[in-house]
């Protein structure tokens, strides 16, 4: 039974992704949308790390609820670093290298998702096949996401 | 029979009763004693300081305009005006009026002619062209122009020159409205109609305060309220408004907990099985999504959230859940507010699970700030392409660049066109390098001013404003171009429920200010821009040949024109379209019949994601609503992003008065208008205020991490916890000019938070964290606020708001009125 395992390894890449994207947001802080949106979307990572924490006590496992945080002075570095960028068209570039890196990461998560979910009906593990069923299609919003904002962010970046 | 009409801005009352007519009642006012019969002529147009668009006849002797009259025939009104369609076209005739371009040299702006002025316009945009291409080049629009105008724009900018970076001031006042409706029918276009009032047995206001933002259309309710068997009234507001002193339950959430509430509602519809079954199966997909999601809603959470007791959210439910005839209005509350899309969604939800779209009294109204904003929507003047042509559907691009002649790479698609906030940001980053503003002044309407002001300053940045006067962001301009106005120009222009008005020109503009019309296709000839075949691409030098244009564009979609022209506009009442061959006289509701326009290959938008905002995909789209239904949108509630702390405790909102529009440009020069509101305030409730021992009249700072602002107080009827401040007031009547100078800040928007709507791309000008302090006592002084509005005061005894003499107005009741 390796489903332990794969619960593990989905609660390691959520957390992953919950600090990619208060980094991202911390660091396009001039960037309004990606500032306020990162941070809205990384409570659904959140959640899934603390559920995954819930279900993995079923398989013997001791995770950590809470996503890990960076230190608070990290962030406040980030933010006040990309405000002195501000007027500058550098983080255009790192914008889109951000997102481009949000949408491989989240990719992976989703492709986890949908093997957590095979191994659970394989396992009769409703409450297992329910918790995958209800994160999965929040991870793929993620996806989309950073896909619709790369669409949307690189003409101008690229053409200017 | 006169009136002052500041003192009773919604006049005498014509009682009536469902299902009848509203009895008409002409009001006109003419300047200096003149009465009718000094009239040299009478020149038909509508109102422009609103969205409502109510009939009136420019009353013009020797070439000056000298008044107005509401035109009795017309659909909108009945004859009735609001106070600032009597008094604001005095502002036409101030002096302070532009009347030549104006150019920067050595820092100054200084007079010069129209070439001059027209050829920095063009020479910088060709500059640009060569060496970056068309996105260094943006053009932000307007609500206040003409159809014919937008349309033009449009295809200059899209068509012509290629860039995507086109929008309007709609962005802050109407973005939300079409956003909502294209989430929940896939297409803009108003489903309600003006004459649902005259139906509904249950009216519903969401963050609508229609008595200030369309006093006719309010006068059109307290005429029902007054008359037999009136409708119940639910308002939604945060503040005691006018509408809520007559509702049958006034829920005043707090601010940014919309969704919470509107959860709540579905959530206590749902499960008492108020739900219409089978209109919901035959019309709309996602319901069981939708009753999912709410089922988390009770309304004993939404009235921890909210804080609005459970029963009362309950009591408007049951109200709304057994209406007969549901008319829903939704504006600026929820449109400017925190997750703005997702709660105007959740009011066209009601609509469609009671069944309530289509029919006498059943309509949704999601409303315009505007005067035109419905056009700035409809001809590609914002983020959208014109008649609702899909961005992301290549047939209709292809069908597009066949009426315009032109390569359809030409016409950039590949997102939906750039929003306003955007622009700005790339400005900021210094990827657009040209900016042409039109009739509209971000220097004091956008969020975070300081942050706007820097950017507008830009050396970098080419800054075109064209306007009537020397606005706040006129000021920073390197070019200024006199525009002509209302009553100095013909075209036509859209109300909120689709009526279509002529408006004639009544007299020539002053000095050389000329018709944006004529400005923009002068700088299309300028530019030289051409079609494919080599020809001009604008093909029309004047207004009606603009509107016939548009009329060709616009056929098969469902804003057409095509059975509209100026002389059936002329004379008669206003025309709703859609209006072709089928309906040659107008419609009065669409969607009716459970019918929409949600076909993937046909309607506007596949939507997008409520949180996130991103699109959906055509092949997403066709998986959810593939026989094109009213597609019924969930949304989870999100918590504000800026929440009060010890340090801001208070949640400040900004909003409008009735006597104001825009930033007092106009408004401010009409006398009457300006001293019933001469100057900002703050509105605290008697809690909070009697907890810091404030008093009506002290003079108050209030700050955020933005900035600050300062502004006497007027305790009123707003929740406890709320703060409220007009956001008319900037600077071009103070020393400092466009800016606060050394003075003291008073513009709202110096304290404002930069976020917006991911969906509409709509700021968010109603959830920030405020503090505030007394600076000095009133001694004996009274804030500027009106009495007779939603700043009437609930404590201390300021002036009572009069117009005296000045303001008196006729009013001719035609059918037995009575007070």
């Amino acid at each position: 039974m390796k489903l332990g395992m794969a619960i593990e390894e989905l609660h390691r890449s959520e957390n992953d992704l919950t600090s990619t994207l208060l980094a991202m947001s911390d660091r396009h802080k001039t960037d309004h949308e990606v500032f306020y949106v990162t941070r809205d979307i990384a409570k659904w990572s959140r959640e899934h790390v603390a559920e995954l924490a819930r279900v993995g006590r079923d398989y013997g496992l001791d995770l950590d609820p809470e996503a890990k945080d960076d230190p608070g002075f990290v962030a406040s570095l980030r933010q006040k670093s990309s405000e002195l960028m501000g007027r500058r068209p550098e983080p255009g570039l790192l914008l889109l290298a951000d997102l481009r890196h949000l949408h491989r990461q989240a990719a992976g998560i989703s492709l986890d998702w949908e093997l957590l979910a095979q191994g659970a009906q394989a396992a009769k593990d409703r409450e297992l096949l329910a918790l995958s069923e209800r994160c999965h299609p929040q991870t793929l919003r993620i996806l989309r996401f950073a896909n619709a904002k790369l669409k949307e962010a690189s003409p101008q970046v690229l053409a200017s | 029979m006169k009136l002052d009409r500041i003192a009773e801005p919604w006049g005498s009352r014509t009682p009536y009763g469902p299902g009848e007519t509203w009895p008409t009642r002409v009001d006109s006012y003419l300047a200096d004693g003149l009465t009718e019969a000094d009239v040299d002529r009478w020149v038909q147009s509508a109102t422009i300081l609103h969205s409502n668009g109510d009939g009136l006849d420019i009353a013009v002797k020797d070439e000056k305009i000298v008044g107005v009259r509401g035109r009795e025939v017309d659909r909108v009104n009945h004859g009735r005006l609001g106070p600032k369609d009597l008094f604001g076209w005095q502002a036409n005739n101030s002096p302070d009026r532009l009347t030549r371009p104006l150019i920067r040299r050595k820092g100054k702006l200084v007079e010069t002619d129209w070439d001059t002025a027209m050829d920095a316009v063009v020479n910088r945009t060709k500059e640009l062209l060569d060496e970056q291409g068309p996105s260094a080049i943006s053009f932000y629009t307007t609500g206040q122009l003409f159809l014919e105008e937008y349309y033009t724009l449009g295809l200059i900018a899209h068509g012509g020159i290629g860039t995507n970076h086109v929008d309007g001031n709609t962005r802050l006042c109407t973005a939300t409205a079409a956003a909502a409706l294209k989430e929940s029918f896939a297409c803009d276009g108003q489903p309600g109609s003006y004459t649902d009032i005259d139906h509904a047995d249950v009216i519903a206001l969401y963050g609508h305060n229609m008595a200030e933002t369309q006093t006719v259309l309010w006068t059109r309710v307290l005429d029902r309220l007054a008359g037999p068997n009136p409708p119940k009234v639910i308002c939604v507001d945060p503040r005691m408004t006018p509408v809520a002193r007559e509702a049958t339950i006034h829920l005043a959430p707090r601010p940014g907990t919309n969704v919470m509430l509107m959860n709540a509602l579905l959530h206590e519809i749902i499960a008492n099985g108020w739900v219409d079954d089978d209109y919901v199966s035959a019309h709309a997909v996602g319901f069981a999504e939708l009753e999912k999601r709410v089922a988390d809603y009770p309304p004993e959470v939404a009235a921890e959230v909210c804080d609005v007791p459970a029963e009362q959210i309950r009591e408007a439910a049951r109200i709304i859940g057994h209406a007969e005839r549901l008319l829903s209005t939704v504006l600026q509350g929820f449109y400017q507010s925190h997750q703005a899309s997702a709660a105007a969604v959740q009011v066209n939800n009601v609509n469609i699970i009671r069944g309530m779209l289509g029919r006498p009294g059943c309509g949704v109204l999601q409303m315009n700030g505007q005067p035109t904003a419905e056009n700035t929507r409809e001809c590609g003047g914002d983020g959208d392409l014109p008649a609702f042509r899909n961005w992301d559907n290549d047939e209709h691009i292809e069908d597009l660049a066949k009426v315009w002649n032109v390569d359809p790479m030409q016409i950039p698609h590949y997102s939906s066109p750039t929003h306003l906030m955007q622009m700005m940001r790339y400005a900021e980053q210094g990827s657009i390098r040209f900016m042409w503003v039109q009739a509209t002044n971000p220097a004091v309407s956008l969020p975070e001013l300081a942050r706007i002001r820097e950017i507008l300053s830009q050396d970098r940045l080419f800054l075109v404003v064209q306007d009537i006067f020397l606005s706040e962001t006129a000021q920073l301009a390197d070019v200024v171009l006199p525009a002509a106005t209302w009553g100095e120009k013909t075209g036509t222009f859209t109300n909120v429920d689709r009526t279509v008005h002529l408006s004639d020109k009544a007299v020539e503009p002053p000095g050389e200010a000329r018709p944006d019309l004529d400005i923009f296709i002068d700088y299309a000839r300028r530019l030289g821009l051409e079609d494919k075949d080599g020809q001009p691409l604008v093909k029309w030098s004047d207004a009606e040949g603009a509107f016939e244009g548009w009329k060709e564009c616009s056929r098969g979609r469902p804003c057409d024109y095509t059975g509209m022209s100026y002389a059936k506009l002329r004379g008669g009442s206003g025309i709703q379209w859609p209006c072709n061959e089928e309906n040659p006289d107008g419609t009065e509701r669409i969607y009716a019949d459970g019918k929409f326009w949600a076909d993937p290959s046909y309607c506007e938008s596949f939507g997008r994601d409520m949180v996130t905002g991103a699109p959906l995909s055509e092949t997403e789209y066709k998986t959810l609503n593939p026989s094109g239904k009213a597609v019924l949108k969930a949304a989870e509630y999100l918590a504000p992003h800026e929440i009060p702390s010890q340090d801001f405790p208070f949640q400040l909102i900004t909003g409008r008065t009735l006597y104001h529009f825009h930033t007092r440009t106009k408004t401010a020069r009409a006398p009457q208008l300006q001293a019933a509101a001469p100057e900002v305030w703050i509105e605290l409730s008697a809690g909070d205020a009697a907890d810091r021992k404030f008093t009506e009249g002290d003079l108050l700072e209030i700050t955020t991490p933005r900035g600050r602002v300062e502004a006497r107080l007027r305790i009123s009827g707003i929740r406890p916890g709320v703060a409220f401040l007009p956001f008319h007031y900037g600077y071009w009547d103070t020393p400092g000019g466009h800016g606060p100078g050394k003075k003291e800040g008073r513009a709202a928007n110096e304290l404002t938070i930069t976020d917006w709507d991911p969906v509409s791309k709509q700021p968010l000008f109603k959830t920030a964290a405020a503090a505030v302090r007394r600076i000095e006592k009133a001694k004996g002084r009274s804030s500027a606020a009106p009495t007779t509005t939603g700043s009437a005061p609930v404590a201390g005894t300021p002036p009572q708001t009069r117009g005296g003499a000045a303001a008196e107005a006729g009013e001719a009741l035609t059918a037995g009125g009575r007070r």
